[in-house]
């Protein structure tokens, strides 16, 4: 049988019968068997646990009549990045400091899809800590891309893109600290949606730079990541940096072209793919203005003295008294961000280096500010290139930071982005665009996405593997 | 132009409690230098009068009454459960400072 791609559709069969969710489970974890030996997207599958959730819930189905309505997303199956905690499953952070930890509570988003349903299918690997941009930075191997099993999926959320593009998982939560779900997205041909900061819990989340740090998730179309969102979005008294603020939909959009996303450097299909996005959005009377954001260039230097600032506090914590293994079980890039965080943050540095970087996150914030004036978004690139061959940058730090430097600029402003399948390369990799609105602005980048997906059919290709 | 000595290195891993080896001290210092070159960058923009950004949620002092959630409480048990050493219902530590020290 084929595998729903679309919670509606997931739910349609339920509905009339095609299949239960202990089915559900059987076809997903058929398609695990089957491909994750070569893809390595999981870390942990939890099989018992979703056959339990899967029996439960076909038993609601049976009994409530109101069962779709009480439970959104009854019967989806889930996949989490290694990262959010599960109480009593592993959760490694994709780094040997953790490997067999099994936590004592269950992370705030993981509480809200349960309750809504879903059926947790299992754990999902990532570059440890969430630290890269490839995927191959993790204690438990490097993912592959399903599209070229040569190349990087795109990390950091790089298990959690692998199961949905190859259909192990209906949805799967990431997180996006510098871009590491829209990166791994576009990598992947899957929608990537990166929250607002302060619109999705971040408890019971492995910290990574929290002043950065957003929840994100995967799914096949914009519609289901507005589903997604609508569950697990709103305040929680667990994290106090969250609003329950939204912002309402318009009549007509303008979105705006800020030159500096379309600098030297982009991959000349990745520019092609755009422009085919803009004529189409034209055609649909959204109207295109330039703008600048002329501070672009410097955020992935401020990025890269904030966050590993933040990441050296955040990392602190792991010195195998409470839980977990000491500190000699931390891997190269992680020592490496705690030397360079504490570097930023030590007396007669701070200054130049970790205030200086404060100070330019204003004038990238204030440049955002400004644009949202004059349109509703602003659209570019994800990254530079298509997902480049497993193993090219693995030696050169800078050239793996360099993957980010075109989504950074959202989480420093803390601003929410959408990253949607635009088209393919000649060699057959996914191409994406990304939209970046104003603080609170989702329900704007759905709608303009849902109508970029109305007209396009990428979102709904999938690999064969 | 920035650098990162290999006696920098070696002083920052102590600070962040971390063992290198010697090749790991030469790599770190030969990354570190080009990273901190790489972000010099940012000293050609005049920051003087500008305020610095810490996050960007724009709340601020959010208050709670000071109430203890029964909920929000791991048991001793359970928050003993994962640690490797423990003593009397405590967690173990390493000592910090030795007698002859």
């Amino acid at each position: 049988m084929k595998l729903p791609l679309t919670i509606s559709k997931v739910q349609e069969g339920l509905k009339s019968g095609d299949y239960s969710c202990v089915d559900l489970v059987d076809m997903h974890l058929g398609r695990i068997r089957a491909v994750d030996h070569k893809l390595n997207a999981f870390i942990t599958v939890t099989d018992n646990y979703a056959y339990d959730l899967a029996k439960k819930h076909d038993n609601t189905i049976a009994n409530d009549k109101k069962a779709f309505e009480n439970f959104p997303l009854l019967g989806v199956i889930t996949s989490l990045k290694d990262v959010y905690l599960t109480e009593g499953i592993e959760t490694t952070a994709g780094s040997n400091v953790l490997r067999g930890y099994a936590p004592q509570y269950s992370s705030t988003v993981v509480k809200k899809l349960e309750a809504a349903g879903a059926i947790i299918i299992g754990k999902t690997n990532l570059d440890a800590w969430a630290h890269g941009a490839s995927g191959e930075n993790s204690d438990f191997g490097s993912t592959k891309n399903p599209w070229h099993l040569d190349m990087v999926p795109g990390g950091s959320s790089s298990g959690s893109a692998v199961s949905v593009a190859a259909q192990m998982a209906t949805i799967s939560m990431g997180t996006d600290t510098g871009g590491s779900v829209r990166l791994p997205a576009s990598f992947c041909g899957v929608t990537g949606f990166k929250s607002t900061y302060g619109t999705v819990s971040r408890y019971g989340v492995v910290s990574m730079a929290s002043s950065l740090d957003s929840m994100g998730h995967f799914t096949h179309t914009v519609d289901d990541a507005e589903k997604v969102f609508n569950i697990i979005k709103g305040t929680d008294s667990l994290d106090s940096t969250l609003s329950d603020r939204s912002t309402s939909l318009k009549k007509s959009y303008k979105i705006g072209l800020a030159k500096e996303y379309f600098e030297k450097g982009i991959d000349v299909q990745i520019l092609q793919s755009i422009e085919e996005v803009r004529d189409l959005f034209e055609g649909d009377g959204i109207e295109f203005v330039d703008v600048s954001l002329p501070h672009t260039k410097y955020g992935i230097s401020a990025y890269y003295i904030i966050m590993p600032a933040e990441v050296s506090s955040n990392l602190g914590r792991y010195d195998g008294v409470r839980y977990g293994a000491g500190r000699d079980a931390l891997g190269e890039e992680a020592k490496r961000r705690i030397m360079m965080g504490t570097h930023v943050l030590s007396s007669g540095y701070a200054e130049k280096y970790y205030l200086k970087a404060q100070k330019i996150r204003t004038l990238i914030r204030e440049d955002f500010d400004s644009v949202f004036t004059k349109v509703d978004a602003v659209i570019g690139p994800v990254s530079p290139t298509p997902a480049f061959q497993l193993g090219e940058r693995v030696e050169d730090p800078i050239e793996m930071y360099l993957a980010d430097i075109l989504t950074v600029n959202a989480n420093l402003a803390g601003l929410p982005a959408i990253s949607i399948p635009s088209g393919f390369t000649s060699s057959g990799l996914p191409v994406s665009y990304q939209l970046i609105g104003p603080h609170y602005s989702e329900n704007i980048l759905f709608s303009l996405g849902k109508l970029y997906q109305e007209k396009t059919s990428f979102h709904t290709k999938t690999p064969t593997i | 132009m920035a650098k990162m000595t290999k006696d920098q290195v070696e002083h920052l891993a102590r600070l962040a409690s971390l063992s290198l080896t010697q090749d790991e001290v030469e790599k770190y210092s030969t990354q570190l230098s080009a990273v901190l070159e790489y972000v010099e960058a940012l000293s050609e923009l005049n920051t003087k009068a500008v305020e610095p950004t810490h996050q960007s949620s724009g709340l601020e002092n959010l208050l709670r009454s000071d109430e203890i959630n029964a909920e929000q409480i791991l048991s001793q048990e359970h928050a003993l459960r994962e640690a490797k050493e423990t003593h009397n219902g405590y967690f173990k530590v390493p000592p910090v400072l030795l007698k002859d020290q």
